[in-house]
């Protein structure tokens, strides 16, 4: 050949730390604020002798979540599966319409109006509705809300993707004559995949939101919407915050979750290589 | 049998006159080069030929078949300026599409990728992703993945228009080498004279509003052409003719009859 290749590295695969995608020193400085803000809350608090009911101190938190894990777990798990069933029903509900969306223009302009005005509506304001609508106690109301609220982003996200396709990408398919159907599964979809993700991350964080404060306004005594509320109502702030952590903590693992299956879906992005 | 052939062909944008009285006819293993400044139509021409676009009025066939029925046979393959490539497919992946789509099976598949990998010299480079490879590379993998499944017709659309000019050189020489070995009929959109001299069997060359053809050359130098051809006497003759035609057909525009 008259031309030297440059030398590019072949893909890299597999492996936990490929999965996480840094190095330990790349997490460093992240590790140090962590450990800094924590150990500022602390001081803080001692050294101005804040109320444990307007903030407890961090140790204090911890310890208090160690010593309920079990009462805690039972409760996150509990919220945490009418999350994930949220999630799951609303993202998924989401995908199929936009495809239907994508595949048939005409729909998508007659419905999209109402998608994007309906994704500004606070669907959180219709917990005590559902709560009518299915029991309290039934995680029914609560998958309902969080299926809801991750449904718009998803929506919007994955019909941007499928309407984002390079002009020309179309028009070699149309050269080798290719039908709808093999447009979609061989350009479309895989154009669409990076938005979809997008989508997918910031309903994890709704879904999670959308169970928790569903639970707010009435749920089973086991769910971690209602220790955190019937705990902060007899003053046991340390209790509530532990509630509040194990939220946080099923959330950021929910997010991180999709985040991996980005990762491995998306081998051929050079983003996610790095 | 002749590969292309165009007859009176007029095509319209709305008020705009893309081409007009277009009459054009390309024989197997022809290389034909259409140059012209923007807005001659030169790469609506090309698209008209790959059914890509519907003329207005005329007809353009392609082995002696309507421009759809060729399409749909897929009688031609193409190839843009951007390489096109799909980034969620390696380079072996990229190429072998159009056998997905022909509903080629795996093995008939990976022999024929093998083959054109090995045709445009990316042999070792099979796995990689596009975002892996320099222009000209992608380019390379764009020109194996329109030549996969033997179109009798390659349909070049300013291929080499975003390479410098070294690599653009080169490539010139790798496409005559490719149009030598597949024994395909090229049609060749370019802005560059020098590189239709070069790489053409004929030059039509193109005016504009309404785009139409004002001229077409001969290149009459000797095959195969090497890169002493671009040094030799002949080779500047013929790319001053070239550059007069264009000139020509540019001052018709300037005053017209």
């Amino acid at each position: 050949m008259s031309t030297t290749p440059a030398a590019v590295q072949p893909v890299p695969r597999g492996g936990m730390a490929r999965l996480v995608g840094r190095r330990l020193t790349d997490w460093l400085p992240a590790v140090v604020v962590l450990v800094g803000m924590i150990g500022l809350w602390e001081g803080l608090i001692r050294a101005f002798n804040v109320q444990a009911f307007l903030l407890p101190r961090p140790s204090a938190i911890a310890t208090t979540f160690w010593d309920t894990r079990h009462e805690l777990w039972s409760a996150g798990w509990f919220t945490f599966q009418e999350a994930l069933g949220g999630f799951a029903l609303g993202s998924g509900s989401a995908i199929l319409l936009a495809l239907v969306l994508a595949r048939w223009r005409i729909l998508g302009s007659a419905l999209m109006p109402y998608a994007i005005a309906a994704n500004a509506i606070p669907i959180i304001a219709f917990a005590p509705i559902t709560n009518t609508w299915f029991s309290p106690l039934n995680k029914s109301s609560k998958i309902t809300i969080a299926a809801v609220l991750c449904f718009f982003p998803v929506l919007v996200n994955t019909l941007r993707g499928l309407t984002s396709v390079n002009p020309s990408a179309l028009e070699l398919m149309d050269s080798y004559a290719a039908g709808q159907l093999q447009i979609f599964r061989r350009v479309r979809i895989p154009t669409a995949l990076p938005f979809i993700f997008t989508g997918l991350k910031v309903a994890t964080v709704l879904a999670m939101i959308g169970a928790v404060v569903g639970e707010y306004f009435g749920g089973a005594l086991n769910a971690l919407g209602v220790l955190i509320l019937t705990r902060a109502r007899v003053f046991e702030f340390n209790e509530a915050w532990a509630g509040v952590l194990l939220a946080c903590l099923l959330g950021i693992a929910l997010y991180l979750a999709v985040a991996a299956l980005e990762r491995l879906t998306l081998r051929w992005v050079p983003s996610t290589l790095e | 049998m002749t590969v292309v052939q165009i007859k009176d062909l007029t095509k319209r944008f709305g008020e705009t006159t893309a081409l007009q009285g277009i009459d054009l006819e390309i024989e197997p293993g022809e290389f034909v080069s259409l140059i012209g400044p923007s807005g001659c139509g030169k790469s609506t021409l090309l698209r008209i030929i790959g059914d890509l676009i519907e003329p207005t009025s005329g007809s353009s066939t392609v082995n002696g078949k309507p421009a759809r029925q060729a399409r749909i046979d897929r009688d031609y393959g193409i190839v843009f300026q951007d390489a096109v490539l799909y980034d969620w497919r390696t380079v072996a992946k990229n190429i072998a599409l159009p056998l997905e789509l022909a509903r080629w099976d795996r093995r008939r598949r990976a022999a024929k990728v093998r083959e054109m990998v090995d045709l445009v010299e990316l042999t070792g480079f099979e796995n990689h992703y596009p975002w892996q490879l320099s222009g000209g590379m992608q380019q390379r993998v764009s020109i194996a993945r329109a030549l996969s499944f033997d179109p009798a017709l390659l349909l070049m659309d300013e291929p080499f228009g975003a390479l410098d000019e070294m690599t653009r050189e080169r490539m010139n020489m790798e496409l005559l080498r490719i149009w030598e070995a597949s024994g395909s009929t090229v049609v060749f959109v370019t802005h560059s004279i020098s590189e239709a001299a070069f790489l053409s069997t004929r030059v039509v060359v193109m005016s504009p509003r309404p785009g139409r053809i004002s001229g077409v050359i001969s290149i009459d130098l000797p095959q195969p052409r090497t890169a002493t051809t671009r040094e030799e006497p002949h080779f500047f003759e013929l790319v001053t003719e070239v550059r007069e035609a264009l000139h020509l057909g540019h001052d018709m525009e300037r005053t017209p009859a």
